[in-house]
C-alpha cells in the first residue's frame, strides 16, 4: 500500500501568474511527478511590495489573506525564493507579539517551501526526468540564497537533466539589481548593477541563463535583450520539468531571444 | 549639525557618480579585493561564525548596561590620570577639543583616522581658530589635500586612482623636485611618509579615534595598518581621543574577541598591523607618552537609540564589510550617500543622526539583497532596520506621493482576489497579444524607470489562474 499523496497548495506568485504561467505549470508537473496532489487556491500576492515599501497595514491584510487561503494544506510550495522567503521568514516577524496570529504565521511558515528545495530537501528527490542539451549558467537569487539557503539544490537537480552542462558565471551570488520596486524607483542604479551582472552572465559562455525567481529573470532578460545579447533566459523549473517549448523570457521562439 | 549633507540629493549624487569614469574605475576594484580576502580569512578560522555570535552578544550586553559601563569606564580613566568629556552634540565636542587646544596654545594638530571627527566637522572648526589640523592616515591625508570627506569608513580614499593621487601630491608638495617619479603606490607612500614625518614632530596636540573603549581598565584602543596613530598619540604633549558612546566594551577579554572578527571582516587580515592600547597620560618613569589624556565621548543622538527600533545599529564596530559587499555602494561609491557614513550601515545610521526627512533616500536605495547582513561581524540585521526606516517614512507620508498612489491602487486590487483575477485575466491577455510578435516591450507607459534601461519581457497571455481554472474543468 502506498502512502497517501501529499496535499500541496501552489502559491504561484503574482509575477508567474501574470507574466509566465508556464513556470506555474512546470511547478505543478514537478510536484505531481513527485507523487503529490496539487491545488491552486485563489490568490494574488504575498504582500512583499507593500512590506518593503514600509506599508505595514496592507502587508498585514495580504498576509492574512494568504494565511486564510493556504493554511488548510499540508504544504505550500512557491516557485520563488523571494515570495517563499516572505512567507517563511517575514510573516512570523510581521505578527510577532500577537500570539494567535503569530502561531498561525509560524505554522504556515513551517510548511512553506521554495519549489526546488521542496523537491530536494523535503521529498528527497535525487533526479528529474528531463532532457535539455545546452550549457546553462545559474544565477543565485538573493532571497533564496541568503534567506532560504538555496544554492546546491537547483544545481544538483540540473546535473541530472540529460544533455545539460552547468557553466558557472563569476559572482553568481551577487544581486542582479532587481530589488522589486527598487528597479523602478532607482532605475539608474539598478541598471548599473544589472549591467555588471549581464557581463558576468556573458563571461560564463553559456547560451542559457537560469534562476529560481521571475523578478530577477525579467530584469536580467530585459537587460540582455536591450544589450542585443542572444542569451536564452528561463526559470529553472521549466528546464527541470522538461517544459521548454514556450519561448524564453522576452523571446518569441524557443531557442532565440531576438 | 556641523557637517553639510547632500543626502536629500541622493539620486542626483548617484547619477553623477555613475557617469564619473575615474570613480567607476576605482569602484570596479572593489568587486573583488576586499570580498575575496574576507572570505578567505573567514574560511581559515573554524570558529569564525561562533566568534561572530560572541561579538554580537558582547556588544548587545554592553548596550543593555551602557550606563553602568560608562560610569565604570570614566572612573578608570580618571584613576589613570585622564579625563572624560561627555558631549551631547558635535558642537559641545568641538568646543571641548578647542578649549584643550587653546589651553596649550596649540598651532598644529596631528590626527589619526576618526569618523567621529568627520561627524563633528572638527577640521573646519580648528582651521577657523587658526589651528592647523593634519591628517596622518594616508587615505585621510589624500582627501584632506582634495578638500573631500571619506568615501569609505576604513578606506577613505578608495574612490581615487593612483594617477589622481600623484596629481594632488605634485600640486601640493611643491618643495620637492619636479622630475621625481610618482607612478607606483610605494613611491606615493614614501613621499607621504616623508612629508608627514616632519609634521608629527611639530604637533602640539595629537587627536585619534578609538575602535574600542574598555570599561575594565579605562583604555582606548586603535587599530591601524600604517602606524600613524601611534606617532599621533605618543609624540605630542596632549592626546585627545574622539569616540562615541557605543565604543564601550566591558573587558580586555571581550576586546580580544572583537579584534578577531574586526580585521578579518574589514580587510581579511588576521589582525591589523598595529593594535595600540592607551591608558591615561605618561606615568612617572614612562619613557614616552603624552602629558595629558582626554577622551571626548560624543552622544549625538545615540543614547536615544538604545533599546529602540534601531538599537541594534549601535553594535557596529565600523569594519566596512557591509559596504565592501554592497552592490549599490559598488555602483555609486560612498560620496553619493551624502553624509559621513555610506553604504548599508550609513543607510541605517544616518537617518538616526541627521533625521529621516533628510536621509530618507538612503534606506530606500537598497535591493535588500542581504549580503551586508550575511557578512556583518556583529550580525546587525541591516535590511530589517532599513525596512523600519521605510515604515517610518510611510507613516509620516515622506514616501513620494506618486509611489504611494501606485501602491494604494495595487493594494486595492490585491486585496480583492476575485476582482484581481478578473482584471488581470483581461489585462494580461491584452498585453500578451500586443507583445506577442516581439516578445518584449521597448517602452511602456508609467514604467520609464524600467524601460529607460532595459526591455520589459511580454507576458505569455492569459494568467496562470485563468488557464488553471480552464484546465481544471477539462481534467
Amino acid at each position: 500500500m502506498t502512502a497517501p499523496a501529499r496535499n500541496v497548495a501552489l502559491f504561484v506568485t503574482c509575477l508567474v501568474d501574470l507574466f509566465r504561467p508556464s513556470v506555474g505549470f512546470a511547478a505543478v508537473k514537478l510536484v505531481e511527478d513527485a507523487g503529490c496532489r496539487v491545488s491552486v487556491p485563489v490568490q494574488t500576492c504575498c504582500g512583499q511590495p507593500a512590506y518593503n515599501a514600509g506599508d505595514r497595514a496592507d502587508t498585514r491584510d495580504l498576509a492574512l489573506q494568504v494565511m486564510d487561503a493556504f493554511e488548510a494544506y499540508e504544504y505550500v510550495v512557491v516557485p520563488s525564493g523571494s515570495c517563499g522567503g516572505m512567507i517563511k521568514k517575514h510573516y512570523p516577524e510581521l505578527f510577532a507579539g500577537e500570539p494567535d496570529l503569530a502561531r498561525r504565521a509560524d505554522a504556515l511558515a513551517a510548511k512553506t517551501y521554495e519549489l526546488v528545495s521542496f523537491l530536494t530537501d523535503v521529498l528527497g528527490i535525487e533526479r528529474v526526468d528531463a532532457r535539455f542539451e545546452r550549457a546553462v549558467t545559474y544565477h543565485d537569487s538573493c532571497s533564496g540564497l541568503r534567506e532560504l539557503k538555496i544554492q546546491e539544490q537547483p544545481r544538483k537537480l540540473l546535473r541530472t537533466v540529460a544533455g545539460l552542462t552547468i557553466a558557472e558565471m563569476p559572482r553568481s551570488d551577487v544581486c542582479c539589481g532587481f530589488g522589486g520596486t527598487f528597479a523602478v524607483k532607482y532605475g539608474e542604479i539598478s541598471n548599473e548593477i544589472v549591467e555588471r551582472k549581464t557581463q558576468d552572465i556573458a563571461a560564463s559562455g553559456a547560451p542559457v541563463l537560469l534562476a529560481g525567481d521571475l523578478g530577477c529573470l525579467l530584469n536580467m532578460a530585459g537587460k540582455l535583450s536591450r544589450e542585443g545579447r542572444t542569451i536564452e533566459v528561463r526559470h529553472v523549473a521549466e528546464v527541470l520539468a522538461g517544459m521548454t517549448d514556450a519561448p524564453p523570457i522576452g523571446g518569441t521562439t524557443a531557442g532565440a531571444q531576438r | 549639525m556641523t557637517v553639510h549633507t547632500t543626502s536629500p540629493q541622493f539620486k542626483q549624487n548617484a547619477h553623477e557618480a555613475i557617469h564619473d569614469a575615474p570613480l567607476q574605475k576605482a569602484l570596479n576594484n572593489m568587486r573583488t579585493g576586499f570580498i575575496e580576502r574576507r572570505a578567505l580569512a573567514a574560511a581559515e578560522l573554524p570558529e569564525f561564525e561562533a566568534l561572530r555570535d560572541s561579538a554580537r552578544d558582547i556588544k548587545k550586553h554592553t548596550l543593555q548596561h551602557l550606563d553602568l559601563y560608562l560610569e565604570a569606564y570614566e572612573k578608570k580613566v580618571i584613576e589613570a590620570g585622564g579625563r572624560v568629556h561627555f558631549c551631547r552634540t558635535p558642537a559641545e565636542a568641538n568646543a571641548a577639543v578647542l578649549s584643550i587646544c587653546k589651553a596649550r596654545g596649540a598651532r598644529t594638530v596631528t590626527k589619526g583616522k576618526s569618523m567621529i571627527s568627520e561627524e563633528m566637522g572638527l577640521n573646519d572648526v580648528l582651521l577657523a581658530e587658526g589651528i592647523n589640523p593634519i591628517e596622518t592616515d594616508l587615505g585621510e591625508y589624500i582627501i584632506q589635500l582634495r578638500g573631500e570627506i571619506p568615501s569609505h569608513i576604513i578606506a577613505p580614499a578608495v574612490h581615487l586612482n593612483k594617477e589622481q593621487v600623484e596629481a594632488d601630491f605634485r600640486r601640493v608638495h611643491t618643495h620637492l623636485p619636479r622630475d621625481r617619479v610618482l607612478t607606483e603606490p610605494t613611491q606615493l607612500l614614501t613621499e607621504a611618509r616623508a612629508v608627514l614625518r616632519e609634521r608629527f614632530l611639530a604637533a602640539d596636540v595629537g587627536i585619534t579615534g578609538a575602535n574600542f573603549l574598555i570599561a575594565e581598565t579605562g583604555t582606548s584602543i586603535i587599530v591601524t595598518n600604517e602606524g600613524n596613530g601611534d606617532l599621533t598619540q605618543t609624540l605630542p604633549k596632549v592626546h585627545i581621543v574622539l569616540a562615541s558612546l557605543e565604543k564601550l566594551v566591558p573587558t580586555l577579554e571581550d576586546v580580544s574577541q572583537l579584534l578577531r572578527v574586526l580585521a578579518r571582516s574589514a580587510t581579511g587580515q588576521d589582525m591589523s598591523v598595529y593594535t595600540t592600547l592607551s591608558t591615561g597620560p605618561r606615568r612617572p618613569g614612562d619613557v614616552d607618552g603624552p602629558e595629558e589624556y582626554h577622551v571626548i565621548l560624543l552622544d549625538n543622538g545615540r543614547s536615544a537609540m538604545v533599546g529602540g527600533e534601531f538599537g541594534d545599529m549601535l553594535r557596529c564596530i565600523r569594519c566596512g564589510a557591509c559596504m565592501n559587499h554592497c552592490p549599490v555602494y559598488h555602483a555609486v561609491g560612498g560620496h553619493a550617500y551624502g553624509w559621513v557614513y555610506p553604504g548599508p550601515m550609513g543607510a541605517v545610521l544616518t537617518p538616526s543622526l541627521i533625521g529621516v526627512d533628510k536621509a530618507g533616500h538612503l534606506p530606500n536605495a537598497s535591493t535588500f539583497c542581504g549580503r551586508c547582513e550575511a557578512v556583518c561581524p556583529v550580525r546587525i540585521p541591516l535590511p530589517k532596520l532599513m525596512r523600519h526606516w521605510r515604515e517610518r517614512e510611510f507613516a509620516r507620508h515622506l514616501t513620494p506621493a506618486a509611489f504611494r498612489s501606485g501602491l494604494r491602487l495595487w493594494a486595492f486590487f490585491a486585496k480583492r482576489p476575485r476582482l484581481y483575477r478578473f482584471a488581470t485575466r483581461i489585462g494580461m491577455a491584452g498585453l500578451g497579444l500586443i507583445g506577442k510578435r516581439r516578445g518584449r516591450f521597448k517602452s511602456l507607459p508609467l514604467a520609464g524607470g524600467w524601460t529607460n534601461f532595459r526591455d520589459m519581457p511580454a507576458p505569455q497571455g492569459p494568467t496562470f489562474q485563468a488557464r488553471w481554472a480552464k484546465e481544471k474543468r477539462v481534467r
